[in-house]
């Protein structure tokens, strides 16, 4: 893949409690794919990056089958809303607000990243 | 103890079985559960359970599954059921019941539902062991268990049940023999030349038949177990296990023993609203009854007619007078994959009738349809392919829309006509086992508000019993709720209103080669733009990959867009395992594998301390990969020589194969090496649902070829090509193409037949319900890839000659691409550090996911896991 010039500097980062968390150059998220990052407490979060170049943050634990694993879900948006989808049993989880669509009584964390 | 008789009358029921369900069912919808105390003596250690269906049972089900009660409506109802206290004695001038417990119950009225009993020919050591009957769950408990141990078993009686019983005892893993005393299979359903295609076929199944003979007597060894049997031709048969299926006789005992009239041949007489001639109090319903007619009705059809008019009569609903004076025995094998139908006057006994015959005795198909001068349908048989049996069989009666002959033709023969289910009146009987009626499904639809298939069948029963009308039911519904203006959306997804059919047609039609293009220039209004989703974007990226050569794609599924678009095994080109783990299975082509290979594979398990497994398909898997170990493992085994195995892909998984000529006695081809040849062809080729396939060296048919999307059996002469064979949840056996091909003949056809099947093939549809799917079936089929009747076979060929030029081992072309391997780690932000959920604790010397880890902080387990894999 050959990278867009203007991007290759830019920084992904996360909002942890004290403050923006660097996980990655932006380059290395694929449109349309996810990646799994490593907090210091020891926690994993999903990053995805959506075909506009939007940024989005959630648990990488599948909440029904426990494993983490969402980052290697597919992503996609349903009426506008972006999703992904799990890879275990393919429930399907709200990228902005973490509420699973197809369970109403589960939802998952997210968090405030952004690109700089 | 004695139950006194109260305020409330009561009605004792005798026999729990289909019809006396169906009757305590007739009997709550009247009411007359409130009114009256209902007690139910129950023979058999469980309650009512679906009989007709006794055989799924070796095809998984479980007795929970066969059950008919719910026993919510028992209790709902009031109704005493006693499970295990048969009745012994009826006292009718006291009017009195006592059961084997000794219970007594005082009945107002008394309605027996006792069965039938099957009928043992009086040979003798007929009850020695290894002698069974088929006739209840406690039957087939013991008929599995006996033939754990066995190799052998035989089947007295030829009839419908009896192939039920020897396609059961096949699927036990059993040589099967069928004995038939007539000269014929199922001798009272279709006539000489139906028997003829059926021998075939049956035949063919590698089920040994011999009709003409009758049982003389069953022989024992020293202990009493059954060894054989002797025929009345002087020859003798062996054989561990003997199942007696000549026949079934009511079970009158009861009634004869308390003086109640019983015909000549037994069954209990009874009068046209199934209440007995000899005493107004006692009615009789089901198989035990000797209807007005003169006839023991031994299907479940007419019982449950018995059972509706028996309860309007107790009822006494002025407004309702059901009689019961006769009924159709239209029938359907439902085991064996043989299709086998007869309905109405099948015989041809009315006066004047003429016969419409179609036989191919070749393909063992036989169609017969018996036709008054008045051109109408009065019945018929259908060997090989009872397809219209739904429809026809709703048409007895009358005088179909079109010609006879072009009923019965095969399609593709000229006249042929789908005679759709909507052609026919209202009133026209589609399930004859709950006696449902078109206008009854129309209005589940329209006035009930039923939407699905499921949901008809709760409503009117239609389909639930032996299922033989479920298709023409499926048809109907649809095609109501077209009528009724509800669209039926047949768009992949909420991405794209076309299905994907026609999306492969645009995607090849006009090169697209992106999905962003597809989804910008043909997604539905808001779909445009936007992200697509899980369903569409797998299902795009297996058409572009199928396509690539030829559209100008690359044909690497990890490269630019279309590593967005895979599902996650292939993306990582592995499989998921529940703990986020991968597997890794090479391919190893028709099961064939050096013993440096297999020393490589179990160095590489062991180096990396991986699970390892035989898998069903032939070859090995190792489990327990961590994403960051995929690539190393993946370059020891390419550079051992080894390649995908595609166990993570929609495309070709294996092609099985048996030893074949080379070692085996009976081989007549190199099955190894066509099956060689054939997984080296068709690998890594990306289709709708994943193909598999087989190839064996003689019709013994140790591949299970007929099990495959496409089955390859060797003949002496060449090569039969079987297609659309399934295994997995719901199996189907696989039809035969074309007979004694060449090498090169065979590969064309499959080029073809593949290439046709990616073409129209719905997302996850595999071959074998595309095949039932498509308008025209197996005909329709044959005619595109054998005659080609479209005009399209050499493009379907030149597909595939570009997907075989252009193929590239994936994992290959992945190790020596630095830029695709940074994916392969945990963590992207440490990509030396494993992701620490993925542990493993030892069992049987291996290991196994550690799954506390996976639970810590979660919800309980038992939550977890469930719904389907697959949407
Ligand atoms: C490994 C293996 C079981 C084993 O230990 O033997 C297996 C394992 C899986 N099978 Fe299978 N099947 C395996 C042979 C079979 C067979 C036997 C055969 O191929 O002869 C069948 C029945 C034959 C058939 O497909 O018609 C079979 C019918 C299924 C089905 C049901 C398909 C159907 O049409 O009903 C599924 C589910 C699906 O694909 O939708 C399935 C799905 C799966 C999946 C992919 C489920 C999943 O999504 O995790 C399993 C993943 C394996 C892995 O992680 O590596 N597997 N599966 C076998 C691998 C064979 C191989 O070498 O590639
Ligand atoms: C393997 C198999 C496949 C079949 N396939 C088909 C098919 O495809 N289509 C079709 O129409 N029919 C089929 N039939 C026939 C169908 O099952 C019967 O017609 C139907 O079960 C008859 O119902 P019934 O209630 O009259 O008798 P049963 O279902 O036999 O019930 C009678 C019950 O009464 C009990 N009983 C007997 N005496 C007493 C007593 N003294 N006290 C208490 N209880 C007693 C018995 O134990 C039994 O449980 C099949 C039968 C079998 C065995
Ligand atoms: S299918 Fe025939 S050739 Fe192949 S192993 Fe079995 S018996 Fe031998
Ligand atoms: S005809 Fe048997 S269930 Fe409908």
């Amino acid at each position: 893949m050959t990278l867009a010039p203007e991007t290759t500097d830019l920084k992904v980062q996360l909002q942890l409690a004290d403050g923006w968390f660097t996980v990655c150059d932006l380059s290395r998220l694929l449109p349309g794919r996810g990646v799994a990052a490593l907090l210091p407490d020891g926690s994993q979060v999903a990053l995805f990056r959506d075909r506009a170049g939007k940024l989005y943050a959630v648990d990488n634990r599948d909440p029904f089958g426990g494993a983490a694993v969402l980052s290697r879900g597919l992503i996609g948006s349903q009426q506008g809303r972006p999703f992904v989808a799990s890879p275990l049993l393919k429930q399907r989880f709200d990228l902005e607000s973490g509420q699973c669509l197809d369970d109403e009584t589960v939802s998952i964390a997210t968090y405030e990243v952004r690109a700089s | 103890m004695t139950a006194t008789l109260g305020a409330t009358p009561t009605i004792v029921l005798v026999g729990h079985g289909m019809v006396g369900q169906r009757f305590l069912e007739a009997l709550a919808e009247r009411g007359m559960t409130a009114t009256h105390r209902v007690v139910v003596l129950c023979e058999e250690p469980r309650p009512a359970y679906d009989r007709v269906a006794l055989t799924s049972y070796f095809s998984g089900k479980t007795p929970e599954d066969l059950s008919m009660t719910d026993m919510a409506f028992i209790e709902e109802h009031g109704i005493e059921l006693y499970v295990g206290d048969p009745a012994e004695t009826v006292d009718r001038e006291a009017k009195r019941v006592t059961a084997r417990s000794g219970q007594v119950f005082e009945y107002d009225t008394l309605v027996l539902a006792t069965g039938s009993y099957p009928f043992v020919p009086p040979v003798p050591n007929k009850d020695a062991e290894g002698c069974f009957v088929y006739r209840t769950i406690e039957d087939l408990l013991a008929i599995e268990e006996y033939a754990k141990t066995r190799t052998t078993g035989a089947v007295v009686g030829g009839g419908l049940l009896g192939l039920e019983a020897a396609g059961a005892l096949k699927g036990l893993g059993l040589t099967s023999h069928i004995v038939e005393f007539a000269p014929r299979l199922m001798p009272v359903q279709v006539d000489e030349g139906g028997g003829a295609a059926l021998l075939r076929t049956i035949e063919e199944m590698g089920l040994s038949v011999h009709t003409g003979v009758g049982t003389q007597e069953i022989v024992v060894d020293s202990e009493g177990a059954v060894t054989g049997m002797k025929l009345s031709d002087g020859s003798e048969l062996a054989t561990d296990l003997v199942v007696f299926s000549a026949g079934v006789r009511p079970r009158d005992q009861l009634a004869r023993d308390c003086g109640l009239t019983v015909g000549e041949r037994g069954g209990i007489t009874v009068d046209d609203q199934c209440r007995t001639v000899a005493d107004p109090h006692v009615f009789a319903i089901g198989e035990c009854a000797l209807a007005s007619d003169g006839r023991v009705y031994g299907l479940v059809a007419p019982g449950y007619e018995q059972a509706e008019t028996a309860a309007a009569t107790i009822a006494a609903d002025e407004t309702e007078q059901l009689s019961f004076t006769g009924a159709d025995l239209s029938t359907k094998l439902k085991l064996l994959g043989v299709d086998v139908a007869s309905f109405g006057d099948a015989h041809g006994t009315a006066e004047d009738c003429l016969d419409v015959v179609y036989s191919d005795s070749r393909s063992g198909l036989y169609k017969k349809l018996v036709i008054g001068r008045d051109g109408t349908l009065l019945g018929g048989i259908l060997v090989g392919d009872a397809e219209a049996y739904g429809t026809l069989k709703a048409f007895t009666g009358s005088v179909p829309p079109v010609s006879p002959e072009s009923l019965v033709l095969p399609a593709g023969a000229g006249e042929s006509v789908q005679l759709g289910p909507t052609a026919l009146p209202d009133d026209a009987i589609i399930c004859s086992c709950n006696n449902v009626r078109k206008g009854t499904i129309r209005g589940a639809v329209t006035e009930h508000n039923c939407t699905t298939v499921p949901e008809v069948k709760k409503c009117t029963k239609a389909g639930t019993t032996c299922g033989s009308c479920v298709k023409v039911l499926g048809q109907l519904v649809t095609a109501e709720l077209e009528a009724s203006g509800v669209e039926v959306d047949k768009g992949l997804c909420g991405c794209f209103s076309q299905t994907r059919e026609e999306l492969y047609e645009i995607v090849l039609a006009l090169r697209i080669n992106t999905y962003q293009d597809l989804l910008d220039r043909y997604g539905r209004d808001g779909a445009r733009g936007g992200d697509g989703c899980e369903i569409c974007k797998p299902a795009v990226g297996s058409i572009i990959a199928s396509l690539a050569p030829t559209i100008g794609a690359d044909g690497y599924v990890l490269d630019g867009e279309q590593a967005t678009l895979q599902d996650t095994n292939d993306h990582f080109l592995a499989n998921l395992q529940k703990n986020g783990s991968y597997s890794v299975v090479p391919r190893i082509p028709g099961g064939e594998i050096t013993p440096e290979g297999l020393i490589v594979i179990g160095e590489i398990a062991r180096d990396f301390g991986l699970y390892t497994k035989i898998t069903g398909g032939q070859r090995i898997d190792m489990f327990g990969a961590r994403v960051e170990q995929l690539p190393l493992i993946w370059t020891r085994l390419v550079d051992a020589g080894f390649e995908s195995g595609h166990a993570y892909g929609k495309s070709l998984r294996t092609v099985k194969s048996c030893v074949g000529q080379t070692w085996c006695r009976y081989g007549v081809q190199d099955s190894v090496r066509m099956a060689i040849d054939l997984e080296l062809r068709y690998r890594g080729l990306r289709s709708p649902h994943k193909l598999k396939s087989a190839v064996s060296g003689c019709a013994r048919e140790c591949a299970e070829a007929q099990s495959k999307d496409f089955g390859i059996i060797a003949t002496a002469a060449g090569w039969n090509l079987y297609v659309g064979g399934n295994g997995g949840a719901t199996p189907r056996h696989a039809d035969l193409l074309a007979q004694d091909l060449t090498d090169t003949e065979l590969i064309k056809l499959i080029d073809r037949f593949l290439m046709f099947y990616i073409r129209t093939a719905d997302r996850l549809e595999r071959t074998s319900t595309w095949l039932e799917r498509i308008p025209g079936g197996l005909d329709h089929v044959r005619d595109v890839v054998v005659e080609d009747s479209l005009g399209i076979c050499e493009e379907l060929e030149s597909l595939m000659t570009d997907h075989v030029a252009h193929y590239a081992d994936e994992w290959a072309t992945t190790i020596n691409d630095p830029e695709k391997l940074a994916r392969f780690v945990s963590f992207v932000n440490a990509p030396d550090t494993p992701d620490p959920v993925v542990g493993f604790v030892p069992e049987r010397d291996q290991i196994k996911p550690d799954l506390p880890l996976l639970s810590i902080g979660m919800r309980p387990a038992e939550d977890v896991l469930e719904g389907s894999a697959q949407r």
